[in-house]
């Protein structure tokens, strides 16, 4: 499984070196690339207008690239990225929603792609957790307050 | 030679370790003064062979002694001196020598500055950061030893990742780990008054200049990583919560809360258990954090080399550590309340709820971090927690903490009237509506995020002013350092604000093909795109672009970012140019060629607002830290204490 | 004295994570795909041998297949290939290659080379289909079942073990199939 990691790794790499990849390059950059992976993903894209490339931006921006260590479609410089980025583009141009976009990755790629979990059952712990231990912090704060201000 | 030389010092470094770990204790246990006294000769042989073992690694770098693999592994014949000498911090194991080396060193520096406290008591903190260290330099020797030899070595090595390649690495490691490792500082202490039952004021108090200089380390070690991945990554991003990062601002957050309540505990004794358990949970959390980037648990833009080997041996001595300190905390922890009650309206109060606050930031970003773990152990699924989470709930609980944060120092100790804390901060406040309003309106930056960005900014500020001008004013002999510091601290806190709500809400970002001869419109900003050349550097090739500036007819910048090619790894990096500025950056990625024919090329361009303010903001707090750290009270109080206590022994 | 013991409490907990989070650690790397469950989406692409046709998954309905995702620039589609090439001799059923993101005149050279086990090939060199199907890298494996269902998928390349237990799941479907 280690080593799968290895072969697998290159897809978010941008050792493109001249635009194609060729075997020779991909094995070195499978085996000798390091953690980090540096170049990001630049593509001008003819957007209609200010709010479409808006709605773009922050789309792949919430939606993590799958092949990546942790990078979302805006960052990944991944081939499967830059598809995803002209599928992305070319459903704002069909004029679909947000909700319909997301729910294309997720169909696809499951939850896993989602950078912004969605509220349900196996994620209320997460969204109410911190609400409910900033409650219980407050709550214990009064009760400590309270007690102290009879030692006054 | 060079290699054997240092894995005997790291050897000899464990033996000592070993020995300061358990015989100076034993000693402070049973009243043993000659045992006590090996303590700090043992501190500086520790520290003189794990200096040993750095130099020896430094050397093998310098010389390209390719016969170590962890040489091989992170340097090339093409690496200039300067990195080659970073380089010993680019990797896993080099790393992790680093680590021990500053260990080494803070254990040296309270040896140094802490002659005056009891001796009990010094030695068992000595002991304690020696067993610390125990356990990292076994991990380092069984699991990770960066002197282990390839024979016969390569003829040359592979390369320093071309992103550490960089000023901002040099520097960022080391800086975050003098705060990582500074936290075991504190918690040395809180241990040693566990174990010696020493009343928790004093300890407290002699523990607050070292907690301030480890937290100032983290936040300046923080922010540098966040400007590295700035201009480095070619992302143009500040902060990405990452698990990795995320690792480093658990402790910060905890360390915060820490610095707060160590306030309390010390001036007013309130608390006591309560800032003994921060400081086994600040020092807990760094442990945390290696784990997390070392072990691969989670996946990580920027981990390290992958191993869970190495994760498991990090857990089992972060549950012996931890675990063992959180049952003497069970144990021992005082647990009556004690010190003089206070009232809803006090000082105290004030710094309740800000350690409420700062430590329930740190659960939740320790819950959005680990929640794809939980998922995946319920069998839930697989989800990934990433930036919209933490932004939308860390924003929510720091609100509270932005609007309360220039009450705190207004606020008496014990009883205070609410009127009598507002009254001096009303000119602040307005000053911060009216003048929020108008540099957003000015700046075109009419949204929600620029307009609070700049009242709470302003507010923090000006409450900063309002309370320095009134402590000036009120006392003859004006400000003390360590009040100084604060108010830098809190200065500071609001010019980050500024700048992360400039940042957030007035990016001006753009993808766009551009030939030579061409010229684009960004953000007011022309520019101007006249050729790319190629260019070469040391150990890499690239592809350059010349552009120029233009704004109002007026030519303010030429900027040349690049793409290169490392020669040895074959790596390609974009190489951004920037521009920066107090009130903005401006910001160029080379994107790939799109068409030979016309030369265009797919550039990103950024207009970044304030975007400098971050990293200014943190840059204030860290000397807050630090100037706060050097008050002389700190020491100066300890050396009358240091008599009394020596007068009070002496019969005994 | 609970209270005192609450931290350490929490701590066991959190440590418990970690460790059987360390366990996981390869697994949760791979990205498990929702459609494992579901029909499989008609896809409709030209064969590789012969552009001017095209092939579609439409016509394997009504018996269980293979779907594998390849491609010439793949270094691990290479050391899967013994595999792939026993899966064509042995399974029974139809190996069906998904060319991705590929050449025409690359993956003809290397099914040259390394040799032809599929039995045919769709090309989706655009990368759209393929967006479809949730693969998210090469190589990847796909059984799917006669009723069109995708009954499992296996990410990264075939080895030994993996074989076995795909060639187990894939007599379990011709079993299905045949009754």
């Amino acid at each position: 499984m280690t080593r799968l990691q290895g072969f697998m790794r290159f897809e978010c790499s941008a050792f493109r070196v001249q635009g194609r990849l060729r075997p020779a390059a991909m094995i070195l950059a499978g085996l000798l690339l390091s953690a980090v992976v540096a170049a990001s993903a630049i593509e001008p894209f003819p957007f209609e207008s200010e709010l479409q490339e808006q709605r773009f931006r922050s789309l792949a921006e919430e939606i993590r690239c799958t092949v990546c260590q942790n990078q979302s479609l805006a960052d990944s410089d991944a081939p499967l990225a830059q598809d995803l980025r002209r599928e992305l583009f070319a459903m704002l141009q069909d004029g679909r929603s947000d909700m319909e976009i997301r729910m294309f990755m997720v169909d696809r790629y499951g939850d896993f792609v989602l950078y912004r979990p969605p509220l349900a059952g196996h994620t209320l712990l997460l969204w109410g957790g911190p609400i409910v231990l900033l409650l219980i912090a407050l709550g214990s704060t009064i009760v400590i307050v309270r007690r102290r201000r009879k030692a006054l | 030679m060079i290699a054997e030389f240092g894995q005997v010092s790291l050897i000899l470094a464990l033996v000592l370790a070993i020995l300061l770990g358990t015989l100076p204790l034993y000693g402070a246990h049973r009243g043993n003064e000659t045992l006590m006294r090996l303590a700090p000769s043992l501190v500086i042989g520790h520290f003189v062979f794990l200096a040993a073992a750095y130099v020896a690694l430094s050397a093998a770098f310098l010389n390209h002694d390719f016969t170590i693999s962890y040489v091989a592994l992170n340097s090339n014949l093409l690496l200039p001196w300067y990195y080659r000498l970073s380089a010993v911090w680019g990797g896993h194991e080099g790393s992790l020598l680093l680590w021990m080396l500053m260990l080494g060193g803070w254990m040296l520096a309270v040896a140094a500055f802490s002659r005056t406290l009891p001796r009990e008591f010094v030695t068992r903190v000595l002991a304690v950061m020696a067993i610390v260290s125990i356990g990292f330099l076994l991990f380092t020797l069984l699991t990770s030893n960066p002197f282990d030899r390839i024979l016969p070595g390569p003829t040359d090595g592979r390369d320093l990742n071309p992103l550490l390649q960089d000023p901002g690495m040099i520097f960022h490691p080391p800086l975050l780990y003098m705060g990582y490792v500074g936290f075991a500082v504190a918690f040395g202490f809180a241990i040693a008054g566990l174990l010696g039952g020493k009343v928790e004021r004093d300890w407290v108090r002699w523990a607050r200049p070292w907690t301030l200089a480890a937290w100032a380390f983290l936040t300046g070690g923080i922010a540098l990583g966040s400007w590295w991945a700035y201009y480095e990554l070619g992302w143009g991003g500040w902060w990405f919560w990452d698990p990795v990062e995320n690792a480093s601002f658990i402790p910060w957050l905890i360390g915060t809360a820490l610095l707060h309540s160590q306030a309390v505990t010390e001036k007013r004794g309130s608390f006591p258990a309560w800032t003994v358990l921060l400081s086994i949970a600040a020092f807990s959390m760094s442990l945390l954090g290696t784990f997390l980037v070392r072990s691969g648990v989670l996946t990580s833009v920027h981990a390290f080399a992958n191993d869970p080997e190495r994760g498991l041996f990090i857990l089992m001595f972060m549950a012996v550590v931890t675990g063992a300190a959180l049952l003497l905390y069970a144990l021992r922890a005082p647990r009556i309340m004690t010190g003089p009650g206070f009232d809803w309206m006090s000082r105290e109060t004030m710094l309740l709820i800000n350690n409420v606050f700062f430590t329930v930031s740190a659960a939740m970003v320790l819950l959005g971090t680990l929640y794809p773990l939980i998922v995946d152990f319920m069998g839930w699924g697989q989800i990934s927690v990433g930036p919209p989470y933490f932004g939308a709930m860390f924003i929510l609980l720091m609100t509270p903490i932005v609007i309360l944060l220039p009450l705190g120092p207004f606020t008496r100790w014990k009883q205070d009237e609410v009127m009598r804390v507002i009254r001096p901060l009303a000119a602040s406040a307005a000053v911060a509506i009216v003048l929020g309003l108008i540099i957003s309106a000015a700046l075109g930056a009419w949204n929600l995020r620029a307009i609070t960005g700049w009242i709470g900014g302003i507010w923090v500020m000006a409450g900063a002013i309002a309370w320095v001008t009134r402590q000036w004013r009120s006392s003859r002999s004006g400000l003390a350092l360590h009040q100084w510091g604060m108010t830098l601290a809190h200065f500071g806190v609001g010019v980050f604000l500024i700048g992360v709500a400039m940042v957030e809400s007035m990016t001006f970002e753009r993808d766009m093909r551009i030939a030579p001869g061409q010229t684009v419109e960004a953000a007011g900003y022309q520019f101007t795109l006249h050729e790319v050349t190629q260019v070469k550097g040391a150990n890499w090739r690239a592809d350059e672009a010349r552009f120029t500036v233009h704004r109002n007819d007026r030519e303010i910048a030429a900027m040349n970012p690049q793409k290169r090619l490392y020669h040895r790894g074959g790596q390609v990096m974009t190489q951004v140019a920037l521009r920066p500025g107090v009130t903005r950056d401006l910001y160029i990625a080379m994107g790939e060629e799109l068409d030979a024919e016309s030369g265009a090329w797919s550039i990103r361009i950024h207009v970044k607002p304030f975007v400098r303010w971050i990293w200014g903001g943190a840059a204030l707090m860290t000397l807050g830290g630090l100037v706060s750290a050097s008050d002389r009270r700190y020491w100066r109080r300890r050396r009358t204490e240091a008599k009394q206590a020596r007068t009070a022994e002496v019969p005994a | 004295m609970i209270r005192m013991l609450l931290p350490l409490i929490v701590f066991g907990g959190l440590l418990a994570l970690l460790i059987a989070g360390l366990q996981t650690a390869e697994e949760r790397k791979l990205v498990q795909s929702p459609l494992v469950g579901k029909p499989v989406p008609e896809v409709t692409l030209p064969a590789l041998h012969d552009p001017q046709t095209t092939r579609s998954t439409a016509e394997l309905v009504g018996q269980p297949y293979i779907l594998n995702v390849w491609g010439s620039w793949c270094w691990a589609c290479r050391v899967e290939h013994p595999f792939i090439e026993r899966l064509g001799q042995e399974a029974g059923v139809p190996l069906v290659g998904f060319n991705w993101k590929d050449e025409r005149e690359d993956a003809l050279e290397w099914l040259e080379r390394f040799g032809d086990a599929w039995s045919f090939h769709l090309v989706d060199f655009e990368g759209r289909a393929a967006i479809d199907l949730g693969v998210y890298g090469a190589p990847e494996t796909y059984l799917v079942d006669h009723r069109g269902i995708i009954q499992h998928k296996h990410i990264g390349p075939i080895d030994a073990t993996v074989f076995e237990d795909l060639m187990r799941r894939i007599m379990q479907m011709r079993a299905e199939a045949g009754s």
